[in-house]
């Protein structure tokens, strides 16, 4: 984990008078912010646990503005931030306290959507529940659809390559984006990607996709429209066990199925979530499932009778289906709105994001119990369950000394846990401040000086998002020799 | 969120609540998705998240300025964001805390005080608020752009009559607001034909006038509790006497307000039973005619009058957001046989907004345009709505006829017989 201020290692010295008179000069004057009371609220995204005031706030309204924003912090040696809508929950967006956040939402346009060609051309700031809104009278979607899609913007989900609850069939960002224009930090525009379906050369638009922000600054996006399916139905299952819930995930896809959305909830995340959505959750359940199939009506009619056999076998209490659009949206409304539902619960929650293999949910599931009860902090359990990515919930109270820490240490642990379960840090929020540190659990020193090397090759100065995605090798000795010393008494060996 | 709230309001009652509520904010920024004036501006400042952070920065003691003053004054007080909110953030109490304490730490130019001034003291008043309009009618070919704009169009039906010796067991209570009698005469009387018609009589009681929302949102707590009590002490003894089932809102704004009578005057200890009791029989004229449901359909199935007409809903924020009721309008004129239009984004705000129109014309006239752009898009002959601000501002900029839904449900009770 990074230290507790999450400040980075790296400083700048800026000349800050100069930066403001050169910006004024490119910048509406409504458009640079540069008092403590109006920069104050870009001090975090949605990881509140770290916030730092920015030197500056750039607000561009076109691409030539960020272009020419750029150039002055290139030319100045400053650090530069992106922001688009701040809902990320790794710190992709937390200012550098010698930067200028660059924020992109005013650049919300739809340039063209074509619905022949079922693609959209967007300006980064655009949300992605409008892409799909747009879409919507030709019969298409934008796929993906993280649980903050009412409010997360494009580019930010091409710099997080963001999932979603049905990214476990149509994919993540990087598999429904052709093509992303960029700009330098130099300012110069560079094109990832085409609307060719393959191009000569490195793919460098996987590349771009879950950059956070430190290769480049995202100023378009060709993304890749879907049809909407005829028909979508939602299995709802409660289970009085959570391991069978868990179980019940691996049997599913073992099954051969691949359902549009595979989603699980513990007994916290429903009682925090039902009160407020009314979904129809089962309050008795210690975990419930979401298994979602769409297709055509015969398709769709053959894989919910596949999936509830399954389900059924594995042990449910209760199984439902939606029996039209309305409860469709409603069984999963309390799905997506859970994260801040459970701010209803406490005041502060850190949101983990690890993957691990399926087979290990319901053991993953047991290991975060004893943490909990170790670190004596509430946990909620929101999951992915489908491609097993883990959304543990810490709950903890900011204006309590130490409780900050000790849930920093609790996911620290869930995060290990999962590399050692064979699985990942993050599934689709990014590495941001958060988890840089635990970049060295995941890779070794030379991947991670490789990493830096490819960062380099795009901003020398190292201007684009200073502190996040990758750990310093400094920091990596640093943490390697702290986990060499703990390791004999760490929670939850694999 | 982390909270550390300074002295001078930490242990207040307002302080209390505001830390509350504070806390209760996760900052995941769902909100800003829904806040017209973020999604016109696109700053943090102008969304609802930006304004919890710069009214906690200010309840922490931090310095504050006309920059603070800015951003909240563009605030619409909506709501659009409470009803998007997950965590229940219960963003207007919070925000009408900030308000109060930021009036006394950034005082405003005389100019603003003078206009404030003239609307707390004209709006409410019908007396003064009549003639005055009649004037600007009379004269706006004379009057440069700015003043002409300002002045308020006359928009719905003419009036028709009051039904003549309604005298049902059944009696409710209009109110009959202070900018309405002179602006739409014809709700109120149209709530009261299609009342009768359901087996109730409907009456306004001199001296219940302005219900106080005017006033309590232009930061005049004082005079609006006033305007409260006088509601309070001209409807009272017919609460007292039974003789009173309701109290129906034709204006939801007033609606609104005249709902949270009991929180507001909750430490008045001579009216605060009264108003929490009247805030209980306070009824949404939709409210009520759902509840007739089966008296009117019977009513409408004997109509000879056609529906058919092609008809765009806007329902107002104090409707679908601070009322919390949806769909009940759009059920009822369906029932009555109109065809809706679909209107995209439907939560958003018009622009009305109380004398937001007034203090905040550019944003105001923004929202306006794009919410008939929003209406007309399903060409509708008619567009409806259910608060007199937003039916006179969206008049002011329409070219279709701007009324009160009631109106449409009289019109298709007319061929009853």
């Amino acid at each position: 984990m990074s230290s507790a201020t999450g400040l980075p290692d790296q400083r700048f010295t800026v000349d800050r008078a100069v930066l403001i008179s050169r910006l004024r000069a490119v910048l509406p004057a409504h458009a640079l912010l540069a008092d403590e009371e109006e920069m104050r609220p870009y001090d975090c995204d949605g990881l509140t646990a770290y916030r730092h005031l920015p030197l500056l706030v750039a607000l561009p309204e076109d691409e030539a503005q960020t272009q020419a924003v750029l150039r002055i912090c290139h030319a100045l040696h400053a650090p530069v931030v992106a922001r688009g809508a701040a809902t990320g929950l790794s710190g992709g967006a937390t200012p550098h306290p010698d930067g200028v956040v660059v924020s992109l939402a005013k650049l919300k346009k739809i340039v063209k959507l074509d619905p022949l060609a079922r693609t959209a051309v967007v300006q980064p700031g655009v949300r992605n529940l409008a892409v799909s809104e747009a879409a919507a009278p030709y019969g298409l979607y934008y796929a993906p659809d993280p649980s903050s899609q009412i409010a997360c913007t494009i580019g930010g989900n091409v710099a997080e390559n963001a999932g979603g609850v049905h990214c476990l069939k149509y994919g993540l960002t990087v598999h429904n984006v052709l093509r992303v224009r960029g700009l330098t930090i130099e300012g110069d525009v560079v094109e990832f990607g085409s609307a060719a379906l393959d191009a000569a050369g490195y793919d460098l638009l996987a590349l771009i996709n879950g950059s956070e922000g430190l290769l480049a600054m995202i100023s378009e996006i060709t993304v890749r429209l879907t049809p909407k399916p005829e028909l979508a139905q939602v299995v709802i299952a409660s289970f009085a066990d959570v391991r069978k819930a868990g179980d019940a995930v691996a049997s599913i896809i073992g099954a051969g199925i691949i359902p549009a959305g595979l989603e699980m909830m513990d007994k916290k995340a429903i009682h925090a979530v039902e009160p407020y959505v009314n979904a129809g959750y089962d309050m008795n359940a210690e975990a419930i499932l979401l298994c979602e199939s769409d297709g055509t009506p015969e398709e769709v009619a053959e894989e919910i009778g596949r999936m509830t056999a399954v389900i059924e076998k594995s042990g449910a209490s209760m199984i439902r289906v939606s029996q039209n659009e309305a409860e469709r949206l409603k069984f999963w409304a309390g799905r997506k709105a859970a994260f801040p539902a459970v701010g209803r619960m406490t005041p502060d929650y850190l949101c983990m994001d690890g993957t691990i293999p399926r087979k290990h949910l319901a053991e993953m599931l047991e290991a975060i119990g004893h943490l909990s009860e170790k670190y004596g902090l509430r946990c909620a359990n929101v999951f992915h369950a489908g491609d097993g990515n883990l959304h543990p919930l810490i709950m903890y109270d900011a204006n309590q000394p130490g409780e900050l820490e000790r849930a920093a240490a609790f996911g620290a642990d869930i995060l290990e846990l999962s590399v050692r379960f064979g699985g990942t840090i993050t599934g689709e929020h990014g590495v941001g401040l958060e988890k840089v540190m635990l970049m060295a659990e995941q890779f070794s020193t030379a991947e991670i000086a490789a990493f830096h090397r490819l960062k380099a090759a795009f901003d020398e100065a190292g201007l684009l998002n200073p502190g996040k995605g990758i750990p310093t090798l400094a920091r990596c000795r640093e943490y390697t020799q702290a986990r060499a010393g703990n390791a004999a008494g760490a929670p939850g060996q694999a | 969120m982390q909270t550390h709230l300074a002295d001078f309001i930490k242990d207040t009652a307002a302080g209390r609540e505001a830390d509350g509520i504070l806390r209760s904010c996760v900052h995941c920024g769902f909100c800003t998705a829904t806040c017209p004036t973020f999604q016109l501006l696109g700053d943090e400042l102008d969304g609802p998240r930006g304004r919890i952070y710069l009214i906690k920065q200010m309840l922490e003691g931090q310095a504050v300025s006309e920059k603070t003053q800015l951003h909240l004054d563009r605030c619409l007080s909506c709501r659009s964001c409470e009803t998007t909110c997950p965590s229940g953030v219960r963003y207007h109490r919070l925000l009408e805390i900030g308000r109060e304490v930021l009036e006394e730490r950034v005082p405003r130019s005389l100019a603003a005080r003078a206009t404030r001034f003239l609307l707390t003291e004209a709006l409410p008043r019908p007396w003064i608020f009549k003639p005055a309009v009649a004037l600007g009618q009379l004269f706006r070919p004379l009057l440069p752009r700015v003043l002409a704009d300002k002045v308020p169009v006359p928009a719905g039906g003419n009036e028709q009559p009051w039904p003549r010796a309604s005298t049902h067991v059944r009696k409710m209570i209009a109110l009959a607001g202070c900018v309405q009698p002179t602006l739409t005469p014809n709700t109120n009387a149209a709530t009261a034909r299609v009342l009768d018609r359901l087996g109730i009589t409907l009456s306004e009681v001199p001296g219940a006038a302005c219900c106080g929302a005017l006033r309590y949102h232009l930061h005049a707590q004082e005079k609006a509790r006033d305007d409260m009590r006088q509601v309070i002490d001209a409807w009272w003894p017919l609460v007292e006497s039974g003789q009173v089932e309701a109290f129906v809102m034709t204006a939801s704004g007033c609606g609104e307000h005249v709902r949270v009578y009991g929180e507001v005057l909750a430490d008045d200890p001579a009216y605060a039973a009264k108003a929490a009791r009247i805030a209980d029989l306070t009824r949404d004229v939709s409210e009520v005619l759902a509840g007739e449901r089966e008296r009117l359909n019977e009513l409408l199935a004997s109509s000879s009058q056609a529906g058919g007409e092609r008809v765009a809903f806007h329902s107002p924020c104090t409707l679908q957001h601070a009322q919390k009721i949806r769909g009940v309008v759009e059920a009822l004129l369906a029932t009555a046989g109109y065809q809706l239009v679909p209107v995209a984004d439907p939560h958003l705000c018009c622009g009305s907004a109380g004398t937001y129109s007034i203090s905040q014309p550019v944003l105001a006239g923004q929202l306006r345009d794009g919410k008939l752009a929003a209406l007309t898009a399903g060409s509708p002959s008619v567009l409806v709505t259910a608060n007199i601000g937003c039916q006179t501002h969206l008049q002011s900029g329409s070219s279709l006829p701007v009324r009160h839904w009631i109106e449409l449900i009289d019109e298709r009770l007319n061929g009853v017989d």
